[in-house]
């Protein structure tokens, strides 16, 4: 009865998530005294994951599964979970994890909760904290069925490194052709650019910028720390910028190391979609900016003064510490 | 085709969230409620349905009699009648097990929630009633199109967007995209009058057990005062962010 994991790569590469996931199941499975075992698709070298506590990897590899399909990628979880006899599913919070995480649990006839902050409060009852109301609260949610599905909230846990003796297993799910109703035509992705999902650092400007012409200011400061860029929502709505950068409660969370928020007021929509974020930055020529009280720093002034000037330091400082 | 569109009863995004009863329960008191943001898009792309290719639109609340001014409001925007199916929302299992059978009765083409809810963001009702149903699932949809019953929809990604064919039954787990915040309606006094006239169902609900439930809220701790740095002392704020808070 191991605990179950699903190790999400892209072009057969893991992704920082998976480590993340199976740092967080090692401990819950201590915690439980049982081991963890990884699913993966089309991962190419699985090896990786037992740095950080894996004990034993499924590893599927089939061309079917070449691009992400909630229902067949679901339903080779759910046999996976099956096949090792798992009472504990822990997945990520993705786009895609998001998208088959209910199929997962309605398959195991399992409780699930998402968004999940840390480890078990206790494991029996079954007690976890999770995020509620757009990150304004917590939630302690206790999961009666006796196969658990966990949603791990994004960078909630980070990278705990732990060797194991890891073994691997070639698993094929048995996948009918349902599965594959929905077809995947084409797929679009900015290239070259850090997304808002994967980035460790977000640069974030308002309407202070004035205008979409002024939003170079902005991509010097992220090129050197090698962040997103995301706007406020009113500057998605004037369509200064595209909507897919728009981060707060109707838009994209934000759960990063470090958000800086240029010309942005804060409103409490905003602060509710960013506020998980670890370190916040504020600069606004309001003093009175609400954005300030939830900030760990903050610069009163005019962002295109200091905005050029702070990029030009940190290019120093990386230029000295690289 | 039929449309059925689940509606969620949730605090306004403006709302200050207090707990009461040893912090068991979320304090209504002074709170304005609305439509789930995220539903209300699905809702107006649902209307525009409606108008243009003939669907009939039903909404569809879990909850109790308090909710039904929020459905009164969906019929004011536009939706043809509205369903309340009469038991608290404690869990999204639960939840959807009950919007599954008033599926499976009302025999709907398409079902469009919202990919998640602003109060419990648990985000997982459109998937179950997909899993539980066996429909066609899109989740965080962001443009769908209809034609007989092909359906060509976009999700959005990690970074983009992707494109696939499907074809209905289908569950749409739907965002802002499905229509932009200007093509969101408010309710003009006639679509308020003839949404009185109405028909708004109260159904009970199946027995089904709870897979989860709330044992506790509790409130993010007061955030120490902001340290502020002078514009003219940038060097201090890096020093801080590589040497205090190590993000550098």
């Amino acid at each position: 009865m191991s605990l179950l994991i699903y190790a999400e790569s892209a072009e057969g590469k893991f992704k920082k998530v998976a480590f993340e996931l199976a740092s967080y199941a090692k401990k819950v499975a201590e915690s439980l005294g049982t081991t963890v075992t990884a699913v993966t698709v089309n991962a190419s070298d699985v090896s990786e994951l037992s740095k950080y506590g894996v004990d034993k990897v499924l590893k599927i590899t089939n061309d079917k599964l070449a691009t992400f399909n909630a229902k067949a990628y679901a339903d080779a979880i759910k046999q996976a979970a099956q096949k090792e006899g798992a009472k504990v599913i822990v997945l990520s919070s993705t786009t895609d994890s998001i998208y088959l995480a209910p199929l997962v649990a309605v398959g195991l006839e399992a409780g699930f909760t998402s968004n999940v902050v840390g480890l078990p409060l206790s494991t029996s009852p079954f007690q976890v904290k999770r995020n509620a109301f757009s990150n304004k609260a917590f939630n302690i949610t206790e999961i009666s069925t006796d196969v658990k599905v966990l949603g791990l909230a994004k960078n909630s846990y980070g990278l705990v490194e732990s060797n194991s003796n890891l073994t691997t297993e070639d698993f094929s799910p048995n996948l009918n052709d349902a599965d594959f109703n929905v077809k995947v035509e084409s797929v679009e992705k900015v290239s070259g650019k850090v997304t808002i999902a994967d980035a460790e650092v977000v640069v974030s400007g308002g309407r202070g910028l004035k205008g979409p012409e002024n939003w170079g200011l902005l991509e010097d400061l992220a090129a050197v720390l090698g962040a997103a860029t995301a706007c406020s929502k009113p500057v998605s709505d004037l369509g200064w910028r595209p909507h897919s950068e728009h981060v707060g409660q109707t838009g994209k969370p934000v759960a990063t190391n470090l958000y800086i928020a240029i010309g942005i007021s804060g409103a409490i929509q905003h602060i509710a979609g960013i506020n998980s974020s670890k370190v916040k930055v504020v600069i606004n020529s309001d003093p009175e900016a609400p954005f300030f009280k939830v900030a760990d720093y903050g610069v009163v002034g005019d962002a295109f003064e200091i905005v050029p000037k702070l990029t030009q330091k940190l290019k120093e400082f990386k230029a000295q510490n690289s | 085709m039929k449309i059925l569109v689940c509606i969620s009863h949730v605090p306004d995004t403006t709302s200050k969230i207090n707990f009461i009863n040893g912090d068991s329960e979320f304090d209504t008191n002074g709170v304005q409620f609305v439509i789930n943001p995220n539903d209300e898009f699905g809702l107006t792309r649902a209307v525009w349905f409606q108008e243009q290719q003939g669907a009939t639109v039903t909404v569809v609340n879990v909850g109790g009699p308090d909710t039904e001014p929020t459905l009164r409001k969906a019929l004011a925007i536009g939706a043809n009648e509205a369903i309340r199916v009469n038991a608290a929302p404690t869990d999204g299992f639960f939840v959807a097990k009950q919007l599954a059978e008033v599926i499976k009765q009302g025999n709907y083409d398409l079902v469009i929630c919202g990919k998640e809810s602003l109060d419990y963001n648990g985000g997982m009702v459109p998937g179950m009633i997909a899993g539980l149903l066996g429909y066609n699932f899109i989740n965080s949809c962001i443009d769908v199109k209809i034609d007989g019953t092909s359906v060509k929809a976009i999700r959005e990604i990690d970074g983009g967007k992707e494109t696939s064919s499907t074809s209905l039954p289908l569950i749409i787990g739907g965002q802002k995209g499905l229509v932009e915040e200007k093509d969101l309606r408010i309710p003009n006094m006639r679509g308020i009058m003839t949404a009185r006239t109405k028909a708004l169902t109260v159904v009970e609900p199946i027995d089904a057990n709870n897979s989860t439930k709330a044992v506790k809220f509790e409130k993010p701790t007061p955030k120490s005062a902001v340290k502020l740095v002078s514009a003219d002392n940038l060097d201090e704020l890096v020093s801080l962010l590589h040497n205090e808070a190590k993000v550098i």
